[in-house]
Parts: C-alpha cells; sequence; structure tokens
C-alpha cells in the first residue's frame, strides 16, 4: 500500500473522470449549440438523452442477431431521436419564438413531463442494459489496474467527434451560417439565409448529439427512467461553464466538471458535488458568459 | 372596495367553511393548496411583478422546511419560535443569494438561482449528522394548541390570509409600482434614478421570506421533512403553478396551486402517468393562455361584457 498504489489508482480515477467528461461533452454540446442559436434553455434535452439511450436498447434487441447490432443501433437511434427533435421544433417550439423566456423554458419542461412518461409507458420502469459490442469487450492493464476497453475508446472518440464538429462549424456553408445566426440572426435573415430552416436544422443536430451520448452511454450504465433529470443539470453546469454557444468552451467544461467529480470524491467524497456548483455560482459571478463564451449583446 | 377584494374574502369565507363537511380530504387538499398557493404567491412577486424569473426558489422553501424541523426535532424550540425563524432563515439565505443574483438578468438569473439552490439541496443532502440526508427528518408533531388537523386548518388559513394581505399592500404601494417598472423596462427606471438593484434585491428578500414561511407550513403539515424538498423540480413544479393560474393576476398563483394540487390528486387515483397529464396541460396552457387560467377567465368575461 506505498504511493505506487495511490499514483496508478488515481490515474484510474482520472482516466474515468475523462470517460464521464466525454459523455457529458456530447450531451453539452448539443445543449450549447441549441442556446447559441436560438437563445432557448433546453431542458427536454436530458430526454432526447435518454430516449437515446432506450432507442439503441430496442435497435440492439430488433438486431440481435447481428455481429454488429451495437454499431447498427448507434447509427439508428441517434438518427431517429433526431428526426423527433426536428418534428418537436417544427410543430411546436416554433410557434413559442416571439414569447419570452419563461414560456419557451416551461414548454421545454413540459417536454421533459411527457417523453419520460411516454418512455415509461413503452418501456417501463425496470433497468434495461445493453452489453458491450464484442471488439470492446475485455479490459487492458494500466498501472496494474485493469481499464474497460470501452472506456478507452469513449476516450479517444470524444475529442474525435469536437474536431470533426469543430472543422465541420469552420468549414462548410452551415458551419458557417450557423455560427452566423448564433452572432446575429436578423442579419443573417436579412442576407436572404432561411432562418428558419436553419434553426430547424441546429435543433436536429443538438438532438442528435444528445442522443449520441444515450446510446454510447448506454453499455456502462443502466437504462432507467430518470436518468433524464439526472443528466440536465450537469449538462447547464458543463455549458454555464464553458460558456454558453460556445463550442470549446463546452469541452473545457466538460472535462473541468469531469475531473472534479473524479478526483473529488477521492479527496472530499462529500464535498465534490457541492465543489461542482460552487465553480458554477464563481464563473457566473464572475463571467456569466463563461470560460470561453462572449457576452450576449442583449 | 375593488372587485378583486371582494372575490379574496369570498374566497377565505368559502375556504373556512371547508371544515364543516367535516372531510377530511378536503380538510388535507386545502392546507395543501393554501400552502403551496402562498409558495407560489411569493414567487409570483419576483416572476410577474418585478420580471426575474428564479429557478431556484426551492431553496427557500426548503429553507423553511429545514428550519422548522430542525428547531424543533433537534432545538426542541416550542413551534412559535421555530415558526417565526423559518421567515427570519429564508429571508436571511435570500439577502446573500439575492445579492449576487440580481447583478445577473435573464437566463443567467435564472441559471445563478437555479445553483445556488442546488447547493442548499447538495448541503442539506449531505449533511447526514444535522439533517439526516436522503432519510430525512421525521417526527414532527402538530404543536400542543393545533394537535388536529382543523385546527391546523385554521392556522394555515390565518398565516396565509395574513401574508396575502402584506403581500397585495407591498404589490399595491409605490414600492410595488417601482417593480412594475423596473418589469417593463429596467433600464428607463435606471435613467430615471431608481436604484433598480436594490429593489431588485428587496423583492428577492421579501420573495425569500415568504417562500420559507410556506415551507414551515408545509414541515408540520407534513410532520416531516426530505431533501427533496430543496431540488430543483420543486422550483420547476411552484413555476408551472404560477403560471397555470396566471402571472399577471395576484391570485393567479393560489388558482394555479389549487388546480395543480387537485388534478394531481384526483388522477392519481386513476393513472400513474400524472406527469404527462401535467405536461400536456401546461402545454395547452402555454400555446393558448399564456394568461393562465385566471387570465383566460379574465379575457372571456371582459370580451362578454363588451360584445354586449
Amino acid at each position: 500500500m506505498g504511493i505506487g498504489f495511490d499514483a496508478s489508482f488515481l490515474v484510474i480515477q482520472l482516466l474515468n473522470g475523462l470517460t464521464n467528461a466525454m459523455f457529458i461533452f456530447l450531451i453539452a454540446s448539443g445543449l450549447s449549440i441549441i442556446f447559441g442559436v436560438l437563445r432557448i434553455l433546453n431542458f427536454a434535452h436530458g430526454s432526447l438523452y435518454m430516449l437515446g439511450a432506450y432507442m439503441t436498447h430496442q435497435c440492439v434487441s430488433v438486431f440481435i442477431n447481428s455481429p454488429y447490432r451495437f454499431w447498427l443501433a448507434v447509427l439508428i437511434a441517434p438518427l431517429s431521436v433526431a428526426l423527433l427533435g426536428g418534428l418537436i421544433e417544427r410543430t411546436l417550439l416554433r410557434r413559442l419564438y416571439r414569447h419570452e423566456e419563461l414560456i419557451q423554458l416551461l414548454f421545454t419542461y413540459a417536454l421533459v413531463l411527457i417523453l419520460g412518461d411516454f418512455a415509461r409507458f413503452i418501456w417501463g420502469v425496470d433497468q434495461l442494459s445493453v452489453s458491450r459490442p464484442q471488439i470492446l469487450k475485455g479490459a487492458v492493464i494500466i498501472f496494474g489496474q485493469y481499464f474497460p476497453k470501452y472506456n478507452i475508446f469513449i476516450i479517444f472518440l470524444g475529442p474525435c467527434i469536437a474536431f470533426l464538429f469543430w472543422f465541420l462549424m469552420l468549414r462548410t456553408r452551415w458551419g458557417r451560417m450557423i455560427r452566423a445566426a448564433a452572432l446575429d440572426r436578423e442579419t443573417l435573415g436579412a442576407l436572404g439565409i432561411n432562418v428558419d430552416r436553419l434553426f430547424t436544422v441546429v435543433f436536429i443536430i443538438g438532438s442528435w448529439l444528445a442522443a449520441l451520448g444515450g446510446a454510447l452511454v448506454s453499455p456502462v450504465t443502466t437504462i432507467r427512467p430518470g436518468m433524464d433529470v439526472e443528466i440536465i443539470i450537469n449538462a447547464f453546469i458543463v455549458v454555464v461553464i464553458g460558456g454558453m454557444g460556445s463550442f470549446w468552451g463546452t469541452f473545457w467544461g466538460a472535462l473541468i466538471v469531469g475531473s472534479v467529480y473524479s478526483l473529488g470524491i477521492l479527496v472530499f467524497p462529500r464535498l465534490s458535488i457541492i465543489f461542482i456548483y460552487v465553480i458554477m455560482i464563481l464563473i457566473l459571478i464572475t463571467r456569466p458568459w463563461g470560460l470561453l463564451g462572449r457576452p450576449l449583446e442583449r | 372596495m375593488s372587485k378583486e377584494n371582494w372575490v379574496f374574502i369570498a374566497g377565505l369565507i368559502l375556504i373556512a367553511a371547508i371544515p364543516l363537511t367535516g372531510s377530511r380530504f378536503y380538510i388535507f387538499l386545502f392546507t395543501d393548496i393554501m400552502i403551496f398557493g402562498l409558495f407560489a404567491v411569493s414567487l409570483n412577486l419576483l416572476i410577474g411583478y418585478t420580471g426575474l424569473v428564479s429557478f431556484g426558489h426551492a431553496a427557500y422553501f426548503g429553507i423553511g422546511c429545514y428550519t422548522c424541523a430542525l428547531l424543533i426535532t433537534k432545538a426542541n424550540l416550542p413551534f412559535a419560535i421555530a415558526f417565526a425563524a423559518t421567515g427570519v432563515f429564508g429571508a436571511a439565505a435570500a439577502v446573500i443569494i439575492g445579492f449576487f443574483c440580481v447583478r445577473l438578468t435573464k437566463i443567467y438569473f435564472a441559471m445563478l438561482t437555479l445553483a445556488f439552490s442546488q447547493i442548499v439541496w447538495a448541503i442539506v443532502f449531505k449533511w447526514n449528522a444535522l439533517t439526516g440526508g436522503d432519510t430525512g427528518i421525521y417526527g414532527i408533531d402538530f404543536p400542543k394548541f393545533l394537535d388536529s388537523k382543523i385546527k391546523y386548518f385554521y392556522f394555515v388559513l390565518f398565516i396565509v390570509a395574513v401574508s396575502l394581505v402584506v403581500l397585495r399592500k407591498i404589490v399595491n404601494s409605490p414600492f410595488g409600482r417601482i417593480l412594475a417598472t423596473i418589469r417593463d423596462n429596467p433600464e428607463r427606471t435606471e435613467f430615471i434614478g431608481i436604484n433598480v438593484k436594490l429593489f431588485q434585491l428587496i423583492a428577492f428578500i421579501i420573495s425569500g421570506f415568504f417562500s420559507a414561511i410556506a415551507g414551515g407550513l408545509f414541515a408540520v403539515f407534513n410532520h416531516s421533512v426530505f431533501p427533496d424538498f430543496c431540488h430543483w423540480p420543486i422550483s420547476a413544479e411552484v413555476l408551472i403553478m404560477t403560471l397555470l393560474g396566471g402571472m399577471y393576476n395576484f391570485f393567479g398563483p393560489m388558482v394555479g396551486a389549487g388546480a395543480l394540487l387537485y388534478l394531481r390528486l384526483e388522477s392519481t387515483s386513476y393513472t400513474e402517468y400524472w406527469p404527462f397529464i401535467l405536461g400536456t396541460i401546461l402545454c395547452l396552457i402555454l400555446f393558448f393562455a399564456p394568461g393562465g387560467i385566471v387570465g383566460f377567465i379574465q379575457d372571456k368575461i371582459v370580451r362578454r361584457g363588451s360584445s354586449k
């Protein structure tokens, strides 16, 4: 029980924190992009994440005979939830853009209630699970400690998705339009861009990211009612710390929250959750627009 | 006397007559409604009258609950002192939290109130030695002089009625008018030489005070308190009550509390999907009657009156 044990344990904890950070990043990045463009704080984001996990379970059971069932599910489940997100934006959310924030906020909360019961109605209250894909089963040994292969996959996948997204935002026409809309949607509309359609696309992308988070987290957690409201406050914290609407801010915010959770548990098991909120409060007091965000003009 | 005053007095008399029915169901339901109604009305002082959307009002309600519960069960203080302390503790927390929150606007204000209330929840949840953590605190008995459900009902009626009278005096006073001006246009209010932040802070403190009073009433009514009372879904629920009843009317939130709690109690005997029902009702209100139930009724009456 020397230093060596402590150090390797620390590394494993850190890696666990990184894995969690990548999950939170996927979910929070969708929340952040929706806030950045639509200026809506989407409580239902956690519900889309939960639906992503349930749909993954559903797809895995449908393709039970295929060796690639997990990957098929990861492909299909987020797409189906993204479609649902697009449908919600087109038919309902759209009508509330002219209203005040409180109305929009409560509408997304109404969605939390409705989608939560919808999932409970279809999949019941039992805990469901998804097994890891064959290739990522088992563990590797890091400093004498077992660490799941799947978690390593996630730690690599997170930054890949971040870079891919960053590149798409920087280089593609849609990416440029989304960034422009976050800055000044009136001018963008005046330039002849269909801002209505852009909003739908952004909401679909955000929903897809939430559901992708849910799909990827499904092998390492239990899928159950209540996972929607558990995740949403963490996603809010990440987005606030990084800066609402800031893409890389969300990435760093997720890293901070993930590592504080995993390391804080070693140092102050009881205080780590309080510590997270303290960071959130300090950021809001000193830099309400977050670490990497920019102040809203309005 | 204004029409609203008559409605208020008529409502008080009707509610006061409820124990005459002898129905334990209605005594329970209306005690609950009055307590949450007071909570929602005091939240609406911020939302409807000052234009500040607090998403962390569970904090003050929870502080009220735990102040009352801890002072009675752990400090063995008499109920009167414990109950009086709830308001003081709620207001004190609101001074500290509000001081930082009023510096922010809109969504940032909502996020900061949420963060502070989550801290209150986390402390209550984790401080096992004091609060009992997840298990909460049990065995908060009715005080000697209020040893039955009917007596406690009238006590709640008295406290809530007095609180509502005070709150109405506040919103109809020059102070209340300034709050409404701030809600409609904070920049311009600042320009005419009013310290907007100070007025917002005072409204925040008053709101925290009465929310904590509601919490104190609830702790004894429920005989037990849990960390969930400070958790953010309670903040969301009281916001829904406010909007459901109507945030542009003083008694709207009270009506909203009544509607929500009655429907919940009724529906849970038929279905387990109450959240689905609530979400659907909330959507209908948001899309078709943003003024809430009271706003909708007023709209109908005014329209009918003007067409005749």
